[in-house]
């Protein structure tokens, strides 16, 4: 599904990303995890095309998408959410569904004035859809109120919501879970694995909490300064010496001193 | 005493010597002030509009009105010379919508000649404001391009509801009250068109794209919402009210290129005081700009000599401030606003 090869992002001398090759099959939930500063955010934040990286390819199926603007991805069924959840605080909750599927006849000006019962027709299948989301993630009764209002864990399920509301090829969620209270993680664990059982969603998520990354994610893999550390299955990876190293840091400083990568021209 | 022949000191005068204080002030005070805050919260809104939306303060938009305006009165001296008329409203009426549709052309393509190029380079807001400055300097020549720098009146069709001499017959009072037919054509179309706006911001998909762009730009590009249709929307609106603004404020007043670019501070002042990026806040600090300035230039001391009794009736004019000062009432409102109260009468985020 996702295929990036020898990725590199740099922030001048500081190596966010540094040759990272992985791939994502399809109908996969794969976990990202690592230690804070491993580079996984950024990693996010290429593949998502927020940046532009230094070099390296990204591959969404058979189509190189490496540098591609946001909207262009999203397009093309590639979806994310924020480590801190984004949304539009004065527009209310369906609103802010309602917001999400592309091509609305109703944007077109000519279209609102000469076809209003297209832009009826077309408003009232996004507003279904957005009824049948808030059910999903049982937020129906937050349905008009101002999504400025809601709490930190709700932010997330509508974050969650939105990629609902178009049939997505492929979602990153970025920290889903972080701040989240233990009942509403539970929710948000459950409508993941929903998604992906019952419609097909390929999930990569960024996560710190271990336990809601064992009980979902399968592959799993490890980041640590701006490299891939180990991929496979949760139990394996989680045992693995290197894995635990990074994470309780063995002495970073003892680390081999890694070669000068040169971007390739 | 000279001034005792102003008052009338029996009891029984008393009473419509009040009204002839009500009458006095709302010639002098309420109709105009009422007509120009019309007009300013017009321009106003469509500051406010490209502020919140394309996020910079856009210093062509009164010479945006300035064009608007001129287009309006060639296309009314075309319908004039065709002998095609609105009567008893003004013609300009009938030629504001090609006026708009022209102001709607020019600002899309400045757009997109001008600030799309930055908004691509995703330039600072700065950047922006600087640009709209070269703009409104190549609008203001456009105009006087178009149609001269000389005084231009348009009004045509009945210019008064009420007159001054119909007043005083019909009521028997000494004052009289004049109420032109632009004045109540300017508060009309400024509810109408208002009341248009905040509906369509409110309501319609292409006005709630409008609001999510400007609540969250990045978030907006990861939704179905196409930015470019977006910014489209804005312009057209902002020429829109713009050339609204601009053509009733001609009405009023006269047209002249250069009085367009003045009246910019106090546009700017509206915006705001009313907490810029509010379209509420802009309509009424439109109001409370007006109302102030009108207030602080009146001479109140015919005024004073209907309500005071005759020994308290002051000499001078009892005015704060001459004429020629009134653009310095902007300048003060808005240096106190952003003083005691920087983020505007309306708090809260955009929109």
């Amino acid at each position: 599904m996702i295929r990036v090869e020898d990725l590199h992002m740099h922030f001048g001398g500081i190596r966010a990303v540094d040759g990272v090759s992985f791939a994502i099959c399809s109908g996969t939930i794969t976990g990202l995890i690592g230690p804070n500063g491993a580079g996984k955010s950024t990693l996010f934040n290429v593949i998502a095309g927020h940046h532009q990286p230094t070099s390296g390819r990204v591959f969404l199926g058979e189509e190189e998408i490496t540098g591609l603007p946001p909207h262009e991805l999203f397009h093309r069924g590639l979806l994310r959410t924020f480590q801190i959840a984004h949304e539009f605080p004065t527009l209310t909750v369906r609103e802010n569904l309602m917001m999400v599927p592309p091509d609305q006849p109703g944007e077109s000006l000519w279209s609102a004035w000469f076809h209003p019962g297209r832009v009826r027709a077309r408003e009232a299948e996004v507003g279904t859809r957005a009824e049948e989301v808030m059910d999903f993630l049982e937020i129906g009764h937050l349905a008009d109120e101002p999504a400025g209002n809601l709490s930190g864990g709700q932010k997330k399920l509508l974050e969650l919501g939105r990629t609902m509301m178009v049939d997505a090829r492929i979602v990153f969620l970025d920290e889903v879970g972080a701040g989240v209270n233990r009942t509403l993680l539970r929710t948000i664990g459950d409508a993941i694995r929903r998604l992906n059982k019952e419609r097909g969603y390929t999930f990569c998520m960024i996560e710190h909490d271990m336990d809601f990354i064992g009980d979902l994610c399968d592959p799993v893999i490890v980041m640590a300064e701006g490299r891939i550390l180990t991929e496979g299955p949760p139990d394996t990876v989680m045992a693995d010496e290197a894995v635990i190293e990074a994470y309780l840091g063995k002495g970073g400083g003892q680390r081999p001193p890694r070669p000068v990568h040169r971007a390739p021209a | 005493m000279p001034i005792r022949k102003f008052a009338v000191p029996s009891s029984e005068a008393e009473i419509p010597d009040f009204l002839n204080a009500i009458v006095l002030l709302a010639n002098f005070v309420v109709i105009p002030a009422t007509a120009y805050g019309a007009q300013l919260a017009l321009g106003a809104l469509g500051v406010t509009l490209v502020y919140s939306v394309l996020r910079f303060a856009n210093f062509a938009h009164g010479d945006l009105m300035a064009f608007g305006t001129a287009a309006t009165i060639l296309i009314v001296w075309l319908f004039q010379g065709w002998g095609v008329s609105l009567a008893p409203l003004p013609t300009a009426i009938l030629a504001l919508p090609l006026g708009m549709i022209i102001t709607c052309l020019l600002a899309l393509g400045t757009d997109r000649f001008v600030y799309r190029f930055y908004r691509h380079q995703r330039s600072p807001a700065i950047v922006f404001v600087m640009v709209s400055v070269g703009v409104m300097f190549i609008y203001n020549a456009l105009t006087r391009f178009l149609i001269g720098v000389d005084d231009r009146r348009f009004e045509d069709g009945e210019r008064f509801i009420v007159t001054v001499i119909g007043f005083r017959e019909a009521t028997g009072l000494d004052q009289g009250l004049a109420l032109r037919t632009s004045q109540v054509l300017t508060v009309i179309v400024m509810v109408l068109v208002t009341t248009a706006v905040f509906w369509f911001l409110r309501s319609t998909r292409t006005g709630k794209s409008m609001r999510a762009y400007s609540d969250n730009e990045d978030l907006a590009l990861l939704s179905g919402i196409n930015p470019d249709r977006v910014v489209l929307v804005t312009w057209m609106l902002a020429a829109s009210l713009a050339t609204i603004a601009g053509v009733l404020y001609g009405l009023d007043k006269s047209f002249r290129p250069f009085t367009y670019f003045q009246i910019l501070l106090p546009i700017f002042a509206a915006a705001i005081v009313g907490g810029i990026g509010q379209p509420f806040g802009a309509v009424a600090g439109g109001f409370i700009i007006a109302f102030s300035e009108v207030a602080l230039t009146y001479a109140w001391r015919g005024f004073l000599t209907h309500i005071l009794p005759p020994d308290l009736i002051p000499a001078g004019l009892v005015q704060i401030l001459s004429v020629e000062y009134k653009f310095a009432v902007s300048f003060l409102i808005l240096v106190i606003v952003l003083l005691v109260r920087p983020t505007g009468i309306i708090r809260g985020r955009v929109f």
